[in-house]
């Protein structure tokens, strides 16, 4: 029983970075209806650079992970306004694959200016944890838990009271129809690309706390998170958090279960089992568990 | 008025524009290449046969995927699993039965097409970002099966391939007759090279034909065709199908010419430079799967030549930063991706269309 509880445990903090990286994902998916596969490289440029502030200039913790945030943000910004702003009215396929295409150069600047090695975040957690009755927690998973948690409420409250956020939502369902209402949807993109890249980066920073660090591979667990984010729906910050809970549960569970009871299945067999729950939902459901069905008219 | 008289830009008839050579240059390219295609082998060193050996496989691979991608409109990060499972056949049949080539090649198109055939129904419930990441998943899955079926595959270790290349009397790891032969890398280079021109002729065909009709139909508005009497399911599959039969094909043709096969080499990575070749070459255009192939190829090889008069380049990957040969590899092929979509999204076919255009107008500007 307490092994099963210290599972759920790390599932859930687990989970609570693929959700906070879903959150990013839904926010600009929400706006311009497009995956950002780049998002992976924004995570890691947060956490280097939170890693940069925070240890090489010394700067306090707190305000290192803010500057990071920033410095993210006014990135996704400039991505926007360079390359995604010609793509407007461009087939889904290409914006992706644009995005594909920036993960690379993003990954390579990266190296190219923090190396390859694995470096600590100089965090205040470091490897300290607690006791909540028989299970373990690192307190690096609780802060994780506890920002995914705020990150949601500020979201809902952001898209569901601001005049911004219902704006956004509004281009998010019709763009033209934004328009003539006197929003613009250039503010909007921007904003949601700033939004994507501040979330990114806080992402990028919690997952690299405590004892993991950061290193450039980083950036493979934007890939990890997909099946958290379909499982959700593209468009519902909830049914990411969900999802990502649901998703780093299951991942933990079998890692836990399934290697030792079916050798066969192979080593690493946790890792596939989140796209296969993914693939199967999706034949039940193509628009993911709280995703809006689109409709299709001739 | 001689501008017009070969009547290489005008199409008076419907037919003209079904023709397989749609213009008098396009037959004087093609016999070009064909020369090309004899004389090199004789005149290269092993290191640009062995190139050019690897961009003909990854033209067949792109032909493949841009009948799937550019004609019919599905989008797939899969593709690499494909390749892999071609690759993996020929290693096993190979290794177990010995096969003849043209057994192992046919093989191997017909689990790639069977595979295909499967994973095509998922198209018909999902579209666009759906598709693009339920592909990756069934990529992902796919690799967790080539690092784990140890019997076939190696594991992760990989496995040594010995698919022997001959037909016959007629063996292409060392064609010629009696003590007068030309060396592997020649003969690889004939039997890849005349596998991707019939591919190509193949693909060709069926694409200026009305089942390739019907799958441009498919692309460009599902509903549509099927209002027209196009049954989406069948083509849809079949377009599966077909393009995995066809990267199975360049897998095989890899595992055969490479002789080792491993788990890493069909990543993610792949499939993204397989798509690259096509938006970089041209989407729905056969030249451009041709033309992209041969550019990311050669691309990177280029600047591993060159590299060695770049100050900024370093040889290995160190804590201290800077980029190596590897890295600014990457960072290149990103930013070919980001320049040709924003830029010219209909690739390099599009600019020979315009240079070919360019001439034959000439002096007038359109």
């Amino acid at each position: 029983m307490s092994d099963l509880l210290q599972l759920l445990v790390a599932g859930i903090s687990l989970g609570s970075i693929y959700a906070l990286v879903c959150l990013g994902f839904v926010v600009i998916y929400r706006a311009t209806g497009v995956i950002n596969f780049a998002q992976g490289g924004l995570l890691v440029l947060g956490a280097f650079l939170t890693h940069q502030f925070a240890v090489r200039a010394g700067l306090p913790f707190v305000l290192a992970v803010l500057l990071a945030m920033l410095v993210v943000a006014l990135a996704g910004v400039a991505v926007e306004r360079v390359m995604l702003r010609r793509m407007v009215g461009q087939p889904v396929f290409a914006v992706i694959m644009i995005t594909l295409g920036l993960l690379y150069v993003v990954e390579q600047v990266v190296s190219a200016i923090w190396g390859y090695d694995l470096v600590l975040l100089g965090d205040p957690w470091g490897v300290r944890t607690i006791s909540l009755g028989p299970a373990t927690i690192e307190i690096a998973d609780l802060w994780t838990i506890g920002m995914a948690g705020i990150v949601l409420v500020a979201f809902f409250l952001f898209f569901r009271y601001s005049r911004l956020g219902v704006a956004m939502r509004a281009t998010a369902s019709d763009q033209e129809a934004a328009i003539a209402n006197g929003i613009s949807a250039r503010t909007i993109f921007a904003l949601a690309w700033a939004l994507s890249g501040a979330v990114a980066a806080l992402a990028g920073t919690l997952l690299a706390t405590g004892p993991r660090g950061v290193e450039i591979t980083l950036s493979a667990v934007a890939l990890r998170a997909f099946p958290a984010m379909i499982l959700g729906g593209l468009d519902s910050p909830g049914g990411a958090v969900l999802g990502g809970l649901t998703i780093g549960v299951i991942e933990v569970v079998s890692a836990a279960y399934l290697t030792p009871n079916a050798p066969w299945l192979g080593e690493n067999v946790h890792v596939v089992v989140p796209y296969i729950v993914m693939i199967a939902v999706l034949m039940v459901r193509p628009y993911g568990l709280f995703g809006t069905r689109e409709v299709i008219r001739a | 008025m001689r501008l017009f008289s070969r009547n290489t830009r005008m199409t008076i008839r419907y037919e003209d524009d079904l023709r397989l050579f749609r213009s008098y240059t396009a037959r004087v390219v093609a016999l070009i290449a064909l020369a090309a295609g004899i004389i090199l082998p004789l005149t290269l060193g092993d290191f640009p046969l062995s190139v050019l050996c690897y961009a003909g496989i990854a033209t067949i691979g792109a032909i493949g995927l841009n009948l799937l991608v550019g004609y019919t409109g599905q989008v797939s990060l899969g593709h690499a699993f494909f390749l892999g499972a071609g690759a993996y056949t020929t290693a096993y049949l190979g290794r177990t039965l010995g096969l003849p080539l043209p057994l192992w090649l046919g093989t191997s198109a017909i689990v790639g097409a069977v595979i295909g055939a499967l994973i095509g129904p998922f198209a018909l419930r999902l579209r666009g970002n759906y598709l693009v990441i339920v592909s990756l998943g069934l990529l992902m899955v796919g690799q967790h099966v080539f690092e784990n079926w140890d019997a076939v595959t190696g594991g992760l270790t990989g496995v040594p391939v010995r698919a022997s290349a001959s037909i016959g009397l007629l063996d292409f790891a060392a064609p010629g007759v009696g003590s007068a032969r030309l060396t592997r890398n020649q003969g690889y280079f004939y039997l890849i090279w005349i596998v991707a021109g019939l591919l190509l002729l193949g693909a060709k065909n069926i694409v200026r034909t009305r089942p390739g009709r019907a799958l441009q139909a498919i692309r460009d508005r599902d509903l549509a065709a099927e209002v027209l009497g196009i049954s989406v399911f069948k083509y849809k599959v079949a377009a599966f199908a077909l393009s995995s039969a066809y990267a199975a094909m360049a897998g095989a043709l890899y595992a055969s010419y490479a002789r080792y096969v491993s788990p890493l080499d069909w990543s993610l990575f792949l499939s993204i430079q397989y798509i690259a070749m096509i938006i970089v070459g041209g989407a729905g255009t056969m030249l451009g799967s041709v033309l992209g192939a041969l550019f990311l190829t050669l691309v990177p090889r280029f600047v591993e030549a060159l590299s060695g008069y770049l100050p900024f380049v370093s040889r290995s990957a160190g804590s201290a930063g800077g980029i190596t040969v590897f890295g600014l590899n990457q960072l290149l092929f990103g930013l070919l991706i980001i320049v040709f979509l924003v830029f010219e999204p209909r690739g390099l076919a599009e600019i020979w269309r315009r240079t070919k255009l360019y001439f034959t107008m000439w002096p007038f500007s359109y």
